[in-house]
């Protein structure tokens, strides 16, 4: 047998980088794959599917320690002259972001497309912001490039990140940090445990209710297994992490989200709010804010939907989408898919003709040579449980 | 007592008295590729070259071929599967075959390796 790799964990380097949970990882037998230039748990002896349902059920601990942490620190003092400089890069509106908020954001590029999607916290003094592994050595130097004038830009490099996430998160980590209970979706909180600091925000990458928490990488494993002993808390490798995240409908940079997409046409307009756009007290003053303010008015003409393919094999990325009745014009393309444990189904994204992206829509994809029926979905494809 | 052979891409071959050979994954394979979630199967009378792709198994996560064995012509394939493909993860190198096929030279089973043979290919690996 030989792995054709229709995956969506292809973003492959050199295996150079561990994280601190790297030895952690490998005394809970964790099978474990390059990515993003770390060496990382694809899956633990539990397997993606069991991984996968406990998270939903129960409660799941991720190891993200390479996704990227920067500091933005307010030469003035004053975070919000940190928020407006960082909106000369996003589209989001960061100048209104309270302290004790976080908001997800894109940096575009002067064509509208993506460099890379990011959390951006306020933390009352200066701005926590979180990336994507492979993209966080150019997003520093992005950043330092063009906010050095108003912050210090700090990679919080011996810093690592922690998911935890499920219905029973709350309680979990509530026996840490008892105010963690307080947060709701999207707050973000310092925490003082043992002398550690601790970024905590209730928020994730799974449809869940859970919380991300930053903490020094010296710290890491010990917290980690203060976790793991808790009942009801299983290791989660980055398996279940994606089909977790794509039935929830969530991006994945590289995949569904890249240069080659813009924000309207990734259906993530909500993540332009109003003050950014035509006629807001911000409007514009990013990259690419004339073509995505023109995609913003008319439309792009493409769009990112769900789909739900008929039988068990699931679609993967690449595969193209076609009207039943004319399978020679491709009209779009599967972004991400995989099969969704919850749902005992496929399910995928992809781009597709923006006026066919209602759902409901009825397509046929190739597998193999052979046509399988596909349907627009909405997403998410499992609602989210967050703690609004 | 039917012999089981075995190829370097994982796949096993039992010789069965009729003169037959069944086909599936080691369990090797099964646990390299995780929780399978559909496995699709050559159809009977179908003909295979030595080493065409032939099947195909779906974990959550990815797609892997799995190549003919042998030369020969399908007999039939294994219906357990279709309606519980988690079989493969359970008993790989039994109840989950995934078919059986005639094969075109009864001699090219012999230049398989034996279960030593897979064994020692194994710890190369």
């Amino acid at each position: 047998m030989s792995e054709n790799s229709p995956q969506s964990l292809d973003k492959i380097q050199a295996p150079v980088g561990r994280t601190s949970l790297h030895a952690l990882h490998l005394e809970l037998g964790a099978r474990m794959v390059p990515f993003a230039g770390y060496d990382m748990p694809l899956q633990y002896p539990a397997g993606i599917m069991t991984e996968h349902l406990h998270t939903r059920t129960r409660c799941g601990l991720f190891d993200v320690s390479h996704m990227g942490q920067v500091r933005l620190v307010p030469r003035s003092g004053a975070v919000r002259d940190a928020a407006l400089a960082l909106e000369r890069l996003v589209p989001a509106d960061i100048g209104g972001l309270a302290a004790g908020r976080q908001r997800y954001a894109l940096l575009t590029d002067d064509n509208g497309g993506i460099l890379d999607d990011l959390m951006v916290a306020n933390l009352g003094d200066s701005l926590l912001v979180v990336v994507n592994a492979g993209c966080k050595v150019a997003d520093v130097a992005h950043m330092n490039a063009n906010l050095s004038d108003a912050c210090e830009v700090e990679f919080l490099e011996d810093r690592a990140l922690l998911a935890l996430q499920g219905p029973e998160a709350e309680a979990v980590l509530s026996t840490l940090l008892p105010e963690a209970r307080e947060m709701r979706f999207m707050d973000m909180r310092r925490f003082n445990l043992d002398g550690q600091e601790l970024t905590v925000s209730r928020s994730g990458y799974t449809g869940e209710d859970g919380y991300e928490i930053g903490l020094p990488g010296s710290f890491a494993d010990e917290f980690a297994r203060r976790l793991l002993a808790i009942p009801g808390v299983l290791p989660i490798g980055l398996g279940a992490r994606d089909s977790l995240r794509l039935e929830a409908g969530l991006c994945l940079y590289g995949s569904d989200l890249g240069l080659d997409t813009s924000p309207v046409e990734a259906a993530l307009e909500w993540s332009i709010q109003k003050s950014r756009r035509a006629g807001g007290a911000r409007a514009g003053g990013y990259p690419g804010a004339t073509l995505i303010q023109n995609q913003l008015d008319q439309g792009a003409p493409r769009r990112r939907v769900g789909l739900r393919a008929e039988g068990r094999a699931p679609l993967r990325g690449g595969a193209p989408l076609f009207l039943p009745d004319a399978p020679g014009v491709e009209v779009g393309r599967v972004s991400s898919g995989a099969f969704g444990p919850s749902l005992q189904a496929p399910v995928a994204m992809g781009f597709l003709r923006a006026d066919l992206a209602e759902p409901g829509t009825r397509l046929v994809s190739e597998l193999r040579g052979r046509a399988v029926a596909v349907t627009v979905s909405a997403m998410p494809f499992v609602p989210a449980t967050y703690k609004r | 007592m039917a012999e089981t052979r075995f190829t370097k891409d994982h796949e096993w071959v039992r010789l069965e008295d009729d003169g037959t050979a069944t086909v599936g994954i080691t369990d090797h394979a099964q646990q390299a590729l995780g929780d399978v979630v559909f496995i699709e199967l050559p159809d009977a009378d179908r003909e295979l070259a030595d080493g065409e792709s032939c099947a195909v198994v779906e974990s959550v996560k990815a797609a892997s071929d799995v190549y003919a064995p042998l030369a020969g012509t399908v007999v039939e394939n294994n219906p357990l599967l279709g309606e519980d493909p988690s079989l493969v993860n359970r008993d790989a190198e039994g109840e989950a075959w995934f078919f059986r096929m005639e094969p075109n030279d009864p001699e090219q089973f012999n230049e398989l390796m034996d279960a030593d043979g897979y064994q020692s290919f194994l710890e190369t690996l």
